[in-house]
């Protein structure tokens, strides 16, 4: 069973959808106690960072640290993955859980803003070895849509290059988080949800 | 340095009545399927996403059918934008709980602007399409700086609203809007290629990604679109529905031009 944590920011029916696709029973919550209890953990993410504000104020951060240090999977997507950064130049006061050094902020680049499309990724050295990503080959499409990104930091698995490089995987034990959608990115997307999953079902055992 | 994005191919279904139709410049409408399922063949041809309009919601005064849009959202990974017919919070709320990933709006947010803004700090800009139906106005052909006059339209090309097309995508950024959906009504339905011109006004003024529709006939006409027309992605609904054109041979065509698309796919 997945937990998708609701902090009333943007939709999950979309997350929700793809889980069942893939046979996988996923359950909403926004309650701490439920959270706390999970057997693996996603939090998906749409929309502006001080969204997540109210993950603190809930008490669902406290709680998904301690799902974390007690090794549960989590799966942070988009803002989700931001989230699992110290912070965000888009809401300064708003703390991220600092699983990952750096801070996230707007792209420095002429292009448009925010990226938005198709785009590939490449798994860093220290991705070589990554759960989350396996069977996926170099150079796969996935589908971004932000203004923000988060930096290359230890932890990185995969990179992406829009006008600049950023942060498009991390993966540190059984803390995951994407930049992308997966959710939207077709059989690629599809194929990491599952490896997702996967470690999900051996964390259960 | 190199963009790394791709340029996007998106199939559109014109829907009314829960079918899926197609019209040249707006009216003689033809049945053309089933929308979960021109979808799902769309989604798995290399189409980069999918829309679905409800072409004649607002003319009709009715809400957009949430079956429709349930039933299409559910076996569908690859973005999936609904329009037509969304005129508040509570519309585009349903849309998103049916599993849209964005919604489109038109009519509604010339009227009240201030809806964009509203969906958006709910939703994301990302989630908040601005659909700009606009016809050139007579006299007001390319100038020598590159200046294109054309008029936005209401209710699927039904009415005029005096207001410039390039000046409404600018509001509609300031507002929130995530992305400008633009249709030429003067090029929809001929299949004798897009706007290129007024699509590059557009993709110009604004820093949003900017969809060009209206026209599309030919694997040139992307082409053209994409470089003279400096979209960002372009959107068609009459050449795949009737497997006119592949969107892999399309894609191919369009790497061979030096455009970077999502191949293979």
């Amino acid at each position: 069973m997945i937990t998708l944590i609701d902090y009333k920011a943007g939709n999950l029916t979309s997350v929700r959808k793809a889980f069942s696709y893939l046979g996988q029973d996923s359950v909403v919550t926004d309650d701490p106690k439920q959270v706390r209890e999970a057997q693996a953990l996603v939090l998906p993410g749409v929309g502006h960072f001080c969204t997540t504000e109210r993950l603190a104020s809930s008490g669902v951060r406290d709680a998904v640290s301690e799902a974390i240090g007690r090794g549960i999977p989590f799966l942070g997507i988009c803002v989700g993955m931001q989230w699992q950064f110290a912070g965000s130049t888009e809401a300064p006061g708003t703390e991220g859980l600092a699983l990952f050094e750096g801070t996230c902020e707007r792209f420095q680049t002429t292009l448009k803003v925010p990226h938005v499309g198709w785009n590939r990724f490449r798994r860093t050295r220290q991705g070589a070895q990554s759960r989350l990503l396996d069977g996926v080959p170099d150079d796969s499409f996935v589908y971004f849509t932000h203004s923000y990104r988060a930096p290359v930091v230890d932890g990185v698995s995969a990179v992406t290059t829009y006008g600049e490089t950023f942060a498009s995987a991390v993966e540190r034990d059984n803390v995951f988080g994407v930049q992308f959608h997966p959710e939207k990115s077709g059989d690629t997307g599809l194929r990491i949800l599952k490896n997702f999953c996967s470690a999900a079902e051996r964390s259960a055992r | 340095m190199s963009t790394g994005i791709t340029k996007r191919i998106i199939a559109c279904l014109d829907v009314t009545k829960g079918r899926v139709v197609k019209g040249v410049q707006f009216v003689d409408l033809i049945d053309a399927g089933d929308p979960a399922e021109l979808a799902h063949l769309h989604a798995t041809s290399g189409a980069d996403e999918i829309v679905l309009l409800d072409i004649t919601a607002t003319s009709d005064a009715r809400p957009i059918l949430i079956d429709v849009v349930r039933r299409t959202a559910r076996q569908l990974f690859v973005p999936f934008t609904v329009g037509g017919g969304v005129r508040s919070l509570d519309d585009a709320s349903a849309l998103f709980d049916a599993g849209a990933d964005k919604i489109s709006i038109n009519s509604a947010a010339i009227k009240t602007p201030e809806i964009i803004t509203e969906i958006a700090e709910r939703f994301g800009s990302q989630a908040v399409i601005i659909a700009i139906d606009a016809k050139r106005k007579v006299g007001g052909a390319t100038s020598g700086e590159g200046t294109v006059a054309a008029e936005v339209y209401l209710a699927g090309g039904r009415i005029a609203t005096g207001r410039d097309a390039v000046e409404w995508a600018r509001e509609a950024e300031s507002r929130g809007g995530g992305e400008i959906l633009l249709t030429s009504m003067d090029c929809d339905g001929t299949r004798n290629g897009f706007d290129c011109p007024l699509t590059a006004a557009v993709a110009t003024a604004v820093n949003i990604p900017v969809i060009a529709s209206g026209g599309a006939g030919s694997g040139d006409h992307f082409v053209d679109v994409f470089k003279a027309g400096c979209a960002d992605a372009a959107l068609a609904a009459s050449i795949f529905h009737f497997g006119i054109h592949d969107v892999r041979q399309l894609k191919a065509q369009l790497q061979n031009a030096g455009i970077p698309v999502r191949l293979p796919c």
